[in-house]
């Protein structure tokens, strides 16, 4: 529980995510004073996988609840079995049985449903819980969301409040398309994750694709860090650059500047609308490759 | 477990250099100067509160976080809110801990009083000479002032000054006039949102059988579905986005447009307002003001072009680039209040504008000069952009600004 800031980062190397400093403040600082953290940026910067590599750190279990337009509390924190208990009704029908009871029986434990947030609270071990997508929920979710994490606890209208046994560790990700609620924010420690530099995409590749050669890992991070100059629509974000270093590791590329043609052809890796794709044409990539060193 | 806030020790690194771990509470002084800090933070705008202070304290009672290379960091993802508070807080942080350039220091504190008092003295030097966005007295032509003056009034609330509503905005001159007009165009954008809402309310008709709330509600009654629940489409509200050209040609009707502007951020709870000449402002934040005249002069400086035309292409790309994908959601509406009169490429402003176009569900294109007799949209840029446009409408005068809000209601 106790570990210091560079401990922590040098674990998350050791999952296999390689953390700037700033971040592994944040995280340690996160345990610190237990508020939630909120990682913005770009997407395919690799915010989620911030919380995956934490899990990973803490050894702890990864709950994450993935947000959507229309999310609500039946699908986020709890729901009843409506069907079991349809069930039960039926079958204690003949019995003579107290209604109160019956309705004692069909509003337990037994027959609640546990969504992502409810059971994250639930957990003995502390899970590293992972709201991913904040931006895309309601607003009126935020509301939700607030109450929980200030007080830690859930209130069921048929079985009474719910405390937490364990606080779980927060991660809270938006891509920024639109303004979350300040009071969110306030609550959370915050974060930017920018694209990696090149030296820390290179040593993203080096560790994630562990068959390629160092010189190479580093002419891609040159590569793809030129290509996120241009002006397109989307920019390849890290898990795009992974991709292209693994199928340039597959066809046995040692040198993007020995084959021009071949570094062209497998852009599509980092390229995902068609006027991009029709931007990068084979000119631009040469002058890009002109430019890695 | 959070430590608890009493006994504070151990002062913060100062100057930036390191410092042997002293033991001890925290002094006075540098409880103090963190509440400073804290300040400063909030006078640039920060959201700080008395939590994070106290946090910030706890902080700071803890050995590692005395390392300077810890401290900011730490300080930075604890007071840190939103992007742009990211990418400012190096500054702030160097300036007030480590002292270089002290004086950058105190200027940053004193941020929000010094800040307003020189702004409203420059708006109103500059109303005083030759003001920007106001209609010049020298230029009073009368000709349609008074004469179009009768008819079917402005709705709701406007009708006591329905001459006001049909004068070209540009004819307005009489300063008790203009003030009117403006708190009318305020006005209208509010009344705007609050028919469209109502409309809304009343429009949402379809409905679909919520089985699984059925099924609960069932449960009391022995599984016999008798209270049936339906699941109503719930809307979103219509989101605005208004850009708004300032540029010289246009600083006949900016004033005006700016209240506008101020009514509809603060009445529509989803709301962003640009301004662009040679360059793209993003100036919600400025324009949430609650003090109405503070906002407006604000923005008013800020809409100053400084000449040297208008680039609404490169301004849209601007826009496309950093701003829509927050700023557009699918039921998002674009205005852009501008003449047309274009600097740059026309090829740009047709790409930009397509692009544009494939982000959000309408754009409104209000036209000043399309009040005007005889004009048509021969300027390049004009043209250009046409093809993209939803609506091509007037905003020469109150009326037209009104008699937007069918428009906007069916969307």
């Amino acid at each position: 529980m106790d570990i210091t800031r560079d401990q922590i980062a040098e674990k998350l190397a050791e999952v296999g995510y390689i953390a700037d400093r700033d971040l592994a403040t944040a995280l340690w600082l996160m345990d610190f004073l237990k508020r939630p953290l909120l990682l913005e940026g770009e997407a395919g910067v690799g915010k989620t996988e911030v919380a995956k590599a934490l899990a990973a750190v803490h050894k702890a279990e990864l709950i994450r609840l993935q947000c959507y337009e229309g999310l609500d509390h039946n699908a986020a924190l709890y729901e009843w079995n409506y069907q079991r208990q349809l069930l039960a009704i039926k079958a204690r029908e003949g019995a003579e049985e107290d209604p109160n009871n019956i309705e004692e029986h069909i509003f337990s434990e037994r027959y609640l449903i546990e969504r992502p947030l409810l059971a994250a609270i639930r957990r003995i071990d502390p899970p590293v819980l992972l709201i991913d997508e904040i931006d895309r929920a309601d607003e009126e979710f935020e509301a939700y969301l607030l109450e929980l994490l200030s007080d830690f606890q859930v209130t069921i209208p048929e079985l009474g409040t719910v405390k937490a046994t364990s606080i779980p560790r927060v991660v809270i990700t938006s891509n920024g398309t639109r303004e979350l609620s300040d009071a969110l924010r306030r609550r959370c420690l915050y974060h930017y994750v920018d694209f990696p530099d090149v030296d820390r995409e290179a040593r993203i590749i080096l560790a994630r694709t562990p068959a390629i050669d160092a010189a190479l890992a580093v002419q891609i991070a040159h590569m793809v860090n030129a290509v996120r100059k241009e002006d397109l629509r989307k920019l390849p974000g890290v898990a795009e650059t992974l991709d292209w270093a693994a199928t340039l590791a597959g066809l046995d590329i040692h040198d993007l500047k020995a084959d021009p043609e071949i570094v062209h052809e497998t852009m599509i890796c980092l390229l995902k609308t068609r006027e991009d794709g029709a931007q990068m044409t084979r000119e631009v990539t040469a002058r890009l490759l002109g430019k890695v060193a | 477990m959070r430590p608890t806030a009493t006994p504070l020790p151990n002062p913060p690194p100062q100057g930036g250099r390191e410092q042997a771990p002293a033991s001890g509470p925290l002094g006075p002084a540098t409880r103090l100067r963190l509440a400073g800090f804290a300040r400063t933070l909030r006078d640039n705008g920060f959201k700080v509160g008395l939590a994070e202070t106290r946090d910030a304290l706890n902080l700071l009672a803890q050995p590692v976080a005395r390392r300077p290379a810890t401290l900011k960091p730490a300080l930075r993802a604890l007071f840190c809110a939103t992007h742009s508070d990211w990418d400012r807080f190096d500054e702030i942080f160097d300036a007030y801990w480590l002292g270089h350039g002290r004086r950058q220091a105190r200027v940053l504190t004193g941020a929000p009083t010094a800040q307003v008092s020189p702004l409203k003295r420059i708006a109103e030097a500059a109303r005083q000479h030759g003001p920007h966005g106001l209609p010049d007295h020298l230029q009073r032509r009368d000709e349609n002032g008074e004469t179009q003056a009768h008819g079917s009034g402005m709705r709701e609330g406007a009708s006591r000054a329905d001459n006001l509503a049909r004068t070209d905005l540009r004819h307005i001159t009489d300063p008790a006039d203009i003030a009117k007009a403006e708190a009318l165009a305020e006005r209208l954008a509010r009344v705007m949102r609050a028919r469209i809402v109502r409309r809304e309310r009343v429009g949402r008709r379809g409905r679909r059988l919520d089985l699984r709330r059925t099924i609960h509600r069932s449960v009391p009654h022995g599984g016999t579905p008798i209270d049936l629940v339906f699941r109503r489409r719930k809307d979103k509200p219509l989101r605005l986005v208004v850009l708004l050209d300032a540029s010289g040609s246009m600083s006949l009707y900016t004033s005006f447009f700016v209240r506008f502007l101020h009514g509809i951020v603060d009445a529509f709870r989803e709301a962003e307002a640009f301004v662009f000449h040679t360059r793209l402002a993003h100036v919600s934040a400025s324009l949430r003001d609650r003090d109405v005249a503070r906002a407006v002069d604000k923005l008013a400086l800020m809409a100053q072009g400084i000449g040297g035309g208008t680039k609404i292409g490169e301004s849209l790309a601007t826009f496309n680039r950093w701003h829509a994908r927050r700023v557009i959601n699918s039921r998002t509406a674009v205005m852009i209040v501008s003449d047309g009169y274009d600097t740059g490429a026309p090829e740009l402003m047709a790409q930009e504008m397509r692009r544009l176009r494939q982000r959000c569900r309408r754009i409104i294109w209000l036209n000043p000069l399309i009040g005007w007799r005889d004009y048509a949209p021969t300027a390049r840029g004009m043209q250009a952009a046409l093809p993209y446009i939803d609506l091509f409408a007037p905003a020469h005068n109150l009326e037209s600004l009104a008699a937007l809000e069918p428009y906007l209601a069916r969307i």
